[in-house]
């Protein structure tokens, strides 16, 4: 088949950036979406121009490098499915397909389709950690962890870290990321001794790397590729007005 | 020559305990005169990062990706080994080492394997004190799973993402040390040399991938963590930016390169589509245990697999190996589903894949049985090819996993340059020719949070901190040939982008150097190589400029690298004249397709010596001693 992609480009952060119709040619429906981006590319390079940049790494949907927003939705029409997991079967010959980088202001441009996440890994830095030091650990069995927690715990840990969730919410928040973490560790008795400095400073650190608040729009939710639940911001909010509370 | 291992002498229970009663320790208060640097954020280098940093040690870590947490650690489905004996299913320190050494089919160093088992519990006690949620049973219990080549449940995993869990641990740990500011955190940085002065590893030069910017850092001690090499066969199950980059550079500054030959090929990987193909993705092994493989008895039929009756299947792994059956280990079954695709007879729109059938499996547990094991693997399974594993055979075929060989260390993980370390599957140590599953997330945790700790501090010991600097000539020299190979890269301006060479390369090494391998396939890839390579080097196009972000000459180097590095491990393939673990020459098998292992000749690691570009590189040899193992024939049956 053959589409018509427009593609953000841009040049750097302070250069402008517009969309670019570019023509992807006998695209075949088992390729990936990135596949497909690659042979445009190779193309590209070809004719010596620019090739499109864009970030991706494990191409198995589970590194969280990938990040394109595909027709007004980051990562694209499939749900729970990640941009290098989504394949051209899900277009049609002749369609346009608009592919733009994830846009929020926590998240600077650096070129075309990337941008910079690092703002994600200060919150982490901030105190998404037990304080566990290498070599001081207890048996795994010491302390049993029901399994109800275990499994939340883990359903929470399944984020990526890609930051659709940012890039879909109206408010660029990065409140289902913070909440994922937050939530893990605030499940399991080894998170418990510092569950509330940790949610503090972390949505503190949120607050200072220009992400926006939560307004309940779900969008996140609807975005993730993990089907993170949004339930776990409720649980985010508990444990800091619970920390607050007893600051006091 | 021959090198030594450095391996502590005595019992071997001993051992590790008599090495750190008698090694040397940096004071406390002196830690943060030295400065280490970390390359890599994997299992390997963010464990070393985070912990060598809460030693107090001023440390530089570095990874190409846009954070930390994305090395391709993260990737690992299956689960993690250690010793723990919970299931009280006679498991021991004693039993993993064997296993290990057995796996890799008697090609690794009794004493690193027995100190890797001892550590292996310590592993998961950290893991669960970060907070990674691992499985548990109604109890609370850690719970464990059965994995390849073991007879005990000895395996901890976190759903079907145990890499991810456990990546995500260290990494916090590491965020934790980047907040307390003992480590300085580079990301987008490919290192591109070593920089070594008079023999000991101070420094590397790393470009900034987003300004382009090349810069030196110099340091007491270098860590390598960078990871696997099997992207030189094109199409594997790594991501696509893992490279040999990083410890080929440090080779062609003098570190040897150590059984290069052995990789490993793991069966059940979803097939490839087309030229336009990318990247290949495993299906976990667990597969195995429900689903039955077989192709067509028929050569060349193309009928629909519910077309084909039972009389007409060849269900070839249970008519080979009547007591393994489907879970015959992963290079045998690897090497009967090419067979059976050479002799024309494999399914799907290429030819090159085998059925994996669950029909069986449903009808006998039932659709939601089967559901409740294998949902996200069928899904998984479905996003990719558009096909109901639970409607119609799964499509299976081997692809490139996992590599053994590395660089040389010995017992401190040290190369023969002094002051470089190299951790996780970027070092050639523990797994011989062969890894067990479940057994690399153990390594590279192990190397990170428990052996180097020790063995660095033993080697800074006996060092002043900070006696070379950036400053010194032997830097400027790395910045400046770094700056010509891109110079020369960009100015090619070719014809062929350097994914097509990358493509082409693959092609010779799957073909030629891949799960078969004879003397005059060997032989072949060693002429077509270095055409292909003079090739690149005349016809390579490389667009924009190096003072970018420009992801075509990172490839551009990287494919670069490659081409030589291909060489190098075509040529141990060929002098490694027996077949032993994932290395396997179709001249030496037994009657049944087993590996034949020639001890006598063979029992020992190559380590290679670059002698510069246009002469082949000297072969050092360390002998393997087994005191407490007998070498059997590695038999499954
Ligand atoms: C799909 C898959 C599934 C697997 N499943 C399992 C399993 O179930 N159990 C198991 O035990 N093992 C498994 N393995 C193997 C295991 O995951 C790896 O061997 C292991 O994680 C490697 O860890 P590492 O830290 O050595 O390297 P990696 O995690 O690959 O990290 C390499 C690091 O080095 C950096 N780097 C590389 N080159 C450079 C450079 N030139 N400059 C700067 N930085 C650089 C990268 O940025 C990255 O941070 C699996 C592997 C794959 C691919
Ligand atoms: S590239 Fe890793 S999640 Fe898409």
């Amino acid at each position: 088949m053959n589409l018509n992609l427009f593609v953000w480009r841009q040049k750097g952060p302070n250069e402008p950036g517009k969309l670019e119709e570019i023509k992807a040619i006998d695209v075949s429906p088992d390729m990936s979406f990135l596949e497909m981006l690659d042979e445009v590319n190779e193309r590209l390079v070809h004719q010596g121009k620019d090739p499109i940049a864009f970030d991706h790494d494990c191409r198995e949907g589970i590194c969280g490098t990938c990040s394109q927003v595909i027709n007004g939705v980051p990562h694209g029409p499939q749900e729970k499915t990640t941009t290098c997991q989504l394949h051209m079967r899900k277009f049609k010959d002749g369609d346009s397909i608009y592919i733009e980088p994830w846009r929020a202001k926590a998240f600077p441009l650096v070129k075309d389709l990337i941008v910079d996440r690092s703002a994600l890994d200060r919150i982490i830095q901030a105190g998404g950690y037990t304080s566990a030091h290498t070599g001081g650990a207890p048996d795994g069995n010491a302390i049993l962890i029901p399994k109800p927690c275990a499994d939340r715990a883990m359903d929470a840990a399944e984020c990526i870290g890609c930051g659709a969730c940012v890039a879909a919410c109206p408010n660029g928040s990065a409140m289902l990321f913070t909440a994922a973490k937050v939530s893990q560790l605030a499940y399991l008795p080894q998170g418990k001794p510092e569950a509330a400095r940790r949610a503090c400073v972390m949505t503190d650190a949120m607050v200072q790397e220009g992400f926006g608040n939560c307004s309940n729009h779900y969008e996140c939710e609807a975005a993730c590729p993990k089907g993170i639940k949004v339930s776990f911001i409720a649980k985010l909010n508990r444990e800091v007005l619970k920390a607050r509370c007893e600051s006091i | 020559m021959i090198i030594d291992g450095k391996c502590p002498t005595g019992p071997l229970a001993e051992r590790w305990d008599k090495y750190r009663r008698e090694m040397k320790l940096v004071n406390p208060a002196n830690k943060r005169k030295y400065k280490i640097i970390v390359v890599g954020t994997g299992l390997a280098g963010a464990s070393a990062a985070a912990s060598l940093g809460e030693m107090g040690y001023q440390v530089d870590s570095f990874c190409y990706q846009d954070s930390p947490r994305r090395a391709h650690s993260i990737a690992a489905q299956g689960g993690i080994n250690a010793a723990k004996n919970y299931q009280n299913d006679g498991d021991s320190v004693y039993r993993l080492f064997y296993d290990t050494i057995k796996g890799g089919d008697f090609r690794s160093r009794e004493s690193n394997v027995y100190r890797l088992a001892q550590i292996s519990n310590s592993i998961i006690d950290q893991c669960v004190a970060q907070g990674v949620p691992f499985a548990r049973d109604y109890a609370g219990y850690l719970d464990n799973r059965s994995f390849g080549g073991a007879q005990v449940s000895r395996t901890f995993y976190a759903r079907g993402q145990t890499g991810q869990q456990l990546l995500l641990g260290a990494y916090s740990a590491l965020s934790r040390q980047i907040k307390a500011g003992t480590v300085r955190l580079h990301t987008r940085s490919e290192m591109l040399d070593l920089v070594v002065v008079d023999g000991e590893a101070k420094g590397i030069t790393v470009r900034d991938l987003v300004t382009g910017e090349i810069s030196s850092y110099a340091a007491d001690a270098v860590c390598l963590c960078t990871g696997g090499y099997v992207n030189v066969y094109y199409l594997s199950t790594n991501a696509q930016g893992c490279s040999v980059t990083a410890t080929f550079r440090a080779y062609k500054k003098g570190a040897y390169f150590a059984n290069p030959c052995y990789t490993q090929i793991h069966p059940t990987c979803i097939p490839v589509t087309g030229e336009h193909q990318s990247k290949l993705t495993l299906m976990s092994e667990s597969l195995r245990n429900d689903g039955r493989v077989w192709v067509p008895l028929r050569k060349g039929d193309r009928r629909p697999p519910n077309e084909i009756v039972e009389g007409e299947r060849d269900y070839y792994l249970e008519r080979k190996y009547p007591s393994f059956g489907n879970l015959a280990p992963r290079d045998i079954s690897s090497r009967a589903a090419k067979e059976v695709c050479d002799e024309r007879r494999g399914v799907g729109p290429t030819g090159f894949g085998v059925y994996l059938d669950f029909k069986d499996a449903i009808d006998r547990l039932g659709e939601d049985t089967v559901r409740q094991r294998y949902g996200n693997l069928f899904e998984m399974y479905e996003r990719i090819t558009d096909e109901n594993g639970y409607k119609q055979p799964m499509r299976i075929y081997p692809a490139l996993h996992y590599a053994m060989g590395g660089l040389w260390v010995d017992y401190n993980l040290e190369s023969n340059l002094k002051g470089l370390f190299v951790l996780g599957e970027a070092n050639f140590s523990d797994h011989g020719a062969n890894r067990l599953g479940a057994s690399a997330l153990m390594q590279g945790l192990a190397d990170g949070y428990f052996v180097i700790p020790y063995t660095i501090g033993n080697y800074l010991a006996q060092i002043k901190p900070g006696a070379v600097t950036s400053d010194h000539v032997a830097f400027a020299e790395s910045r400046e040939n770094v700056n010509v190979v891109t110079k020369k890269l960009l100015g090619i301006n070719g014809r062929k982008t350097p994914k097509e060479f990358h493509r082409q390369l693959g092609k010779i090494m799957w073909e030629n150097v891949g799960m078969a391998r004879s003397e005059a396939s060997l032989k072949r890839a060693l002429e077509l190589i270095p055409v292909l390579r003079d090739e690149f080097w005349q016809n390579v196009r490389v667009v924009g400029n190096g003072s970018e972000l420009n992801q075509e000459l990172e490839r551009a180097g990287r494919v670069a690298d490659f081409l030589e590095f291909a060489e190098l491990l075509t040529r141990d393939a060929l002098h490694r004249n027996e077949s032993c673990g994932g290395h396997f020459r179709v001249e030496h098998q037994m009657s049944d397709g087993e590996a034949r292992r020639d001890d006598d000749n063979y029992s020992y690691v190559a380590a290679w010596g670059y002698q510069g570009a246009e002469t082949v590189p000297e072969l050092h040899k360390e002998p393997l001693v087994f005191e407490n193992v007998h070498l059997g024939i590695r038999s499954y049956k």
